[in-house]
């Protein structure tokens, strides 16, 4: 089976899209999907530290940013 | 044996030429320090940032893929193995292009990043969104494909809903194709370069609590003087 062939197995794409529908909002599974991904990472950039900051902020209270 | 006396520094007048003035204005509004600056505040270290920078590097791989598409065309990148990778590429560039726009957009918003005579800053980053979405839609109707077809004879009853079904026919794969490879990605690069320099000549916008300490310490100069914020935005540099 070619390399086309193996990701068709994997990823049935024939037949219609699956859709979130509600009220008026009708939406693909698929977008639904990428939709909540960008909260997700939305929420971990703003909760996870940067790496390094820490240090930067200590080094600026201890008077030795630069 | 004589002597020449030096000859007097030759004083100038100030040039009328258009360049000179256009320079002047240039290193003033953006000087060397400020436009490749070696540090920046503390507050700049978040992965909000990270998102903005992301989507730049985005960008950078959809114009070099879709370029390499524009050069080889259809055929190649339907019925050959490198056209559907280079296919992709662009499609999954442009995808992450969003993804990251967005993540950026959103951190931005809820930091109100417009404070500060920023309101500039904001609007290019939130017009070059708005722009880049019939960048890639035109994208959908450029395939030469069935899926193409589709998209343009289901979307032209919006444009014509609205009435700009005239101008902006969504069936004239010619029309669509320059939209899409030529003026609006002029636009989206016009943009971004905008909305970084601005970046560049106003800072980043500050955290709502330096700001306030800030302006606490405008109001009373002699107090506190430890401590105070440094640079233009209140942040040490790293």
């Amino acid at each position: 089976m070619n390399p086309v062939g193996v990701m068709g197995a994997i990823f049935n794409l024939n037949h219609p899209a699956h859709t979130v529908d509600w009220e008026f909002i009708h939406l693909s599974v698929a977008n639904v999907v990428v939709i909540g991904l960008m909260f997700i990472v939305f929420f971990l950039a703003i909760l996870l530290p940067f790496p390094g900051a820490a240090g930067r902020n200590a080094a600026r209270r201890g008077g030795g940013g630069s | 044996m004589s002597s020449v006396a030096p000859n007097p520094p030759a004083t100038h007048a100030p040039s009328k030429s258009w360049t000179v003035k256009v320079r002047e204005k240039g290193v003033e509004a953006l000087p060397p320090e400020k436009l490749l600056p070696d540090g920046q505040p503390t507050y700049v270290a978040s992965w909000i940032y990270m998102f903005g920078v992301a989507s730049i590097a985005s960008l950078i791989v959809i114009i070099g893929s879709g370029s390499i598409l524009a050069l080889k065309g259809p055929a190649w990148w339907h019925y050959t193995g490198i056209g559907h990778f280079f296919n992709s590429i662009h499609l999954w560039s442009v995808e992450l292009f969003f993804f990251a726009m967005v993540v950026h957009l959103w951190g931005k918003y809820w930091m109100a990043a417009w404070r500060g005579g920023r309101a500039r800053v904001w609007i290019t980053g939130a017009v070059t969104f708005l722009v880049a979405i019939p960048c890639a839609l035109t994208g959908y109707v450029s395939q030469q494909n069935f899926d193409a077809q589709w998209i343009s004879t289901q979307a032209k009853d919006a444009m014509n809903s609205v009435g700009a079904g005239a101008f902006f026919n969504l069936t004239n794969f010619g029309q669509m194709y320059s939209y899409h490879v030529l003026l609006l990605p002029i636009a989206v690069v016009g943009l971004v370069s905008a909305h970084v320099l601005l970046v560049r000549r106003h800072g980043v916008v500050p955290p709502f609590e330096l700001e306030q300490r800030k302006a606490a310490l405008a109001t009373a100069p002699s107090a506190g003087r430890e401590g105070s914020p440094a640079g233009t935005d209140g942040g040490a540099q790293s």
